[in-house]
């Protein structure tokens, strides 16, 4: 007798199959992709008003972003003279003459909900102007396509390039194009962290290797992101990443100004010759300039759609072409769909600004931006928290007093030391009692600059059988120049002695 | 993947073993249990050279690293004492009242101070320092052997009856050692309820009062104030270390208890015992 375990293969799975196995296999026989591959786009170079708003737009944004954290302004005792800076180490923010403490980050938050309405009222008004000259992504893409045309030249010779076989030319050229792009995505990720500490001091510790690793990690993190962002991925971001192209739906109607096809008058479109007659024709010759100056890589002449970031290249190649062939300007441009369908069936055109959307966007961020403004003149100076004391609640002396124990937490935040009167309301008699022998009604406590100064705090109260078991009571901090309040609660009870 | 033909078990190599017919076939290792088996034993080869591995007899392998969880302790406790290291310093040159009043001092002596008396008071005078029966509340204004600064610091380091020879003084236990009949015990409880107001029977308070003259005054003074250098309280306040209803006064009269605390000055660098010092004085309001 003779057993053997023989393990057989698995037979091959039949039935159903997944999508995504479909996919797989259909990959492996070299049929499709599971994901869209990308279509490489190769925008032209355009001359004309809206680019050179565009490069203006690129040098100011640049110019804020590498130069804001080397702005010094002055501020009394050891704080930092860095204009604007976000340190964490502290936990203080500080704007020119505007200085944050962590509680106050709803002042951020009013901030981006400004940010937020303004960009909904813009959107309504004038379409895409934050995609199309203001956004980081649009910006940086635009900068590193201005390097790729550097080094490959501009469409024509760069599309030759990408299909000519590897030689010593295009290794130098491709190579040459990456590293000036690693070295912007360097200074970028470098001015990053400048705005986390005081500027030339990390510079310095940044070469000597002796940063933060935060510094270093985010450093690394934003260098990369800014060379895939920028370099490799460019539109992909706003079509797949980028929520605000799908949401910007919501915002458009038929009378928002957007760069627009004026189809009324360029179709029917077609082939031109020198001699040929313009009657009976639209002015649209069909020369493909607007899609080849396009970094979103569309024909806008299919209408307003997601992709297209409204930033008028289109409407500068148009303008150049139409001047050769000697036709009038403005067959793109900005324009809303009602116009042009007003204009196509020949009534003329309305445009309507003020509507109940735009009203409604004006209304809301006029009111936030004032609620802000108001917070912001009247930003308390002083805040105070009372913490009590959990274990004992409450201790009975020997004279039959009750007290109660607290920790006082004043913080200051006015740039000067302040000495703060407390003294507490709404118990009969109380005095206070604090340690090193301060005592009375009202004592003083000195909180320093910019800081939280933390003290236990008694509250004695004199014997009294028939007081309430818990009574509100409030604390006030009074210097000369600031005061806080703070609430709380004294505990005592009448229960006999043990 | 080319399937391979089933193989003839016959044609198999076998290792030659066979018990009542069964035969053991010959076939290798899954390789990737060989892989992590020899990285197994290459990863043990360089541990035992890192590491203390071996047991020998008089001791062990120590290996070059040197590692020793009794030598990381030693490291760890160092590198706390270099951390307080200068605030420790100022709590040893400074003044119990300098530490108190100086706001970083301070801070820094209660973040000690809890801690210590977390891990080593707690147990007796609890969490809060409230204390219990027979153990003494911490948090009010009534001081056995005194609630200043140094008299805490004093009272913390020699502890109270531990065996140093300062803080010995003991009540004697009148009932337990018949040094007082029964029917005095009862009366002299209604002459220390009287003390603090309490008593009705006038006639038994009369009567104990030469009693009280006679045994008691000596350490809780004639007007029953008691005193602190004999660590004895004060029997007209509202506090009452063993309990304030007759039978706890007449009980505490029989049996004469009186509390253990240890000496901590053996166990705790001055400067601990500063900051402990100045956590009580804060938290009991300070005298």
């Amino acid at each position: 007798m003779v057993t053997v375990i023989e393990r057989k293969p698995s037979p091959a799975p039949s039935g159903p199959v997944s999508a995504a196995e479909t996919a797989r296999r259909k990959e492996a026989g070299g049929l499709t992709h599971l994901y869209k591959p990308r279509t490489p786009i190769h925008p032209k170079l355009v001359h004309g008003k809206w680019r050179n708003v565009k490069w203006a737009m690129l040098i100011f944004t640049l110019g804020i972003y590498y130069l804001t954290p080397w702005i010094r302004c002055n501020r009394p005792g050891n704080l930092p003279d860095q204009a604007v800076l976000i340190d964490f180490a502290h936990a203080r923010f500080y704007f020119f003459f505007l200085h944050l403490w962590p509680q106050e980050v709803y002042f951020i938050t009013g901030l981006l909900v400004m940010s937020a309405l303004a960009l909904f009222l813009a959107t309504s008004l004038f379409g895409r102007l934050w995609c199309g000259y203001s956004c980081p992504q649009t910006i940086w893409t635009d900068f590193f396509i201005t390097i790729e045309r550097l080094f490959e030249g501009d469409r024509n010779a760069r599309i030759r390039m990408d299909a000519a076989p590897w030689s010593f030319d295009k290794v130098w050229r491709k190579i040459a194009k990456h590293a000036t792009w690693l070295m912007i995505g360097f200074w970028t990720g470098g001015a990053w962290v400048l705005y986390f500490h005081d500027a030339p001091t990390v510079v310095r510790q940044f070469w000597t290797g002796t940063a933060e690793p935060s510094v270093y990690i985010s450093f690394a993190v934003l260098t990369l992101t800014t060379y895939s962002f920028a370099g490799l991925m460019r539109e992909q971001v706003c079509f797949y990443l980028c929520p605000w192209p799908r949401i910007q739906g919501a915002m458009l109607d038929k009378d928002s100004l957007q760069v627009t096809y004026l189809r009324d008058r360029g179709e029917p479109r077609g082939p031109h010759k020198k001699d040929d007659t313009w009657e009976g024709r639209g002015e649209c010759i069909d020369c493909n300039q607007c899609v080849v100056v396009c970094p979103m890589g569309i024909d806008i002449r299919n209408g307003s759609q997601f992709e297209c970031i409204n930033c008028g290249l289109c409407v500068d190649a148009c303008n150049e072409m139409m001047d050769k062939i000697g036709r009038p300007r403005d067959l793109m441009g900005y324009d809303t769909d009602a116009a042009v369908a007003a204009r196509a069936c020949g009534t003329k055109p309305v445009y309507r600004p003020i509507r109940p959307r735009t009203i409604y966007y004006a209304v809301a961020l006029t009111s936030v931006t004032g609620l802000m403004l108001w917070g912001l003149t009247h930003r308390a100076e002083a805040y105070a928290n009372a913490i009590r004391d959990r274990n004992p609640v409450f201790v009975r002396m020997k004279d039959g007093s009750v007290r109660d124990g607290f920790t006082l937490k004043i913080s200051n935040r006015a740039l000067t030391p302040q000495t703060f009167m407390v003294s507490v309301k709404g118990l009969e008699g109380a005095t206070l009692h604090a340690p090193g022998g301060v005592s009375g009604v009202t004592i003083p406590i000195l909180a320093p600059a910019d800081s939280t100064r933390g003290i236990k705090v008694f509250v004695i109260a004199p014997p009294d059988e028939m007081r309430r078991a818990s009574i509100p009571i409030t604390f006030t901090a009074v210097s000369p120049e600031i005061s806080a309040t703070a609430r709380a609660t004294f505990q005592s009870s009448m229960e006999i002695d043990r | 993947m080319t399937k391979k033909p089933p193989e003839v078990e016959a044609e198999k190599p076998t290792t030659g073993h066979e018990w009542d017919g069964i035969r053991e076939l010959d076939n290798p290792l899954p390789r990737w249990w060989l892989v992590i088996f020899y990285i197994s034993i290459v990863v043990a080869i360089v541990y035992w050279i890192l590491m203390p591995a071996w047991p020998g007899i008089n001791g062990y392998t120590h290996g070059i690293r040197g590692q020793s969880d009794r030598v990381n302790l030693e490291h760890s406790l160092a590198k706390l004492q270099f951390l307080r290291g200068a605030q420790a310093v100022k709590l040893t040159n400074a003044s119990l009242e300098q530490i108190e009043t100086d706001p970083q001092l301070q801070s820094f002596a209660l973040a000690v101070g809890a801690s210590i008396f977390g891990d080593n008071c707690a147990t007796c005078h609890g969490q809060g320092g409230t204390g219990g029966k027979g153990y003494a509340n911490l948090r009010d204004d009534v001081w056995l052997w005194g609630g200043k600064l140094e008299d805490i610091q004093h009272t913390i380091t020699v502890g109270v009856r531990s065996g140093a020879p300062e803080r010995t003084t003991r009540m004697p236990s009148f009932g337990r050692e018949n040094l007082l009949t029964e029917p005095q015990i009862s009366d002299l409880t209604q002459y220390v309820l009287a003390l603090s107001g309490r008593s009705k029977d006038q006639p038994a308070v009369n009567r104990a009062a030469p009693v009280f003259a006679a045994q008691c005054v000596s350490c809780h003074k004639a007007d029953g104030k008691g005193d602190q250098t004999k660590g004895a309280p004060d029997l007209t306040d509202r506090e009452w270390l063993y309990g304030s209803r007759p039978e706890d006064i007449r009980e505490q009269i029989t049996q004469g208890r009186g509390g253990v605390m240890p000496n901590w000055g053996k166990r705790f660098s001055p400067e601990i015992i500063k900051a402990l010092a100045v956590y009580v004085h804060v938290n009991a309001g300070g005298q």
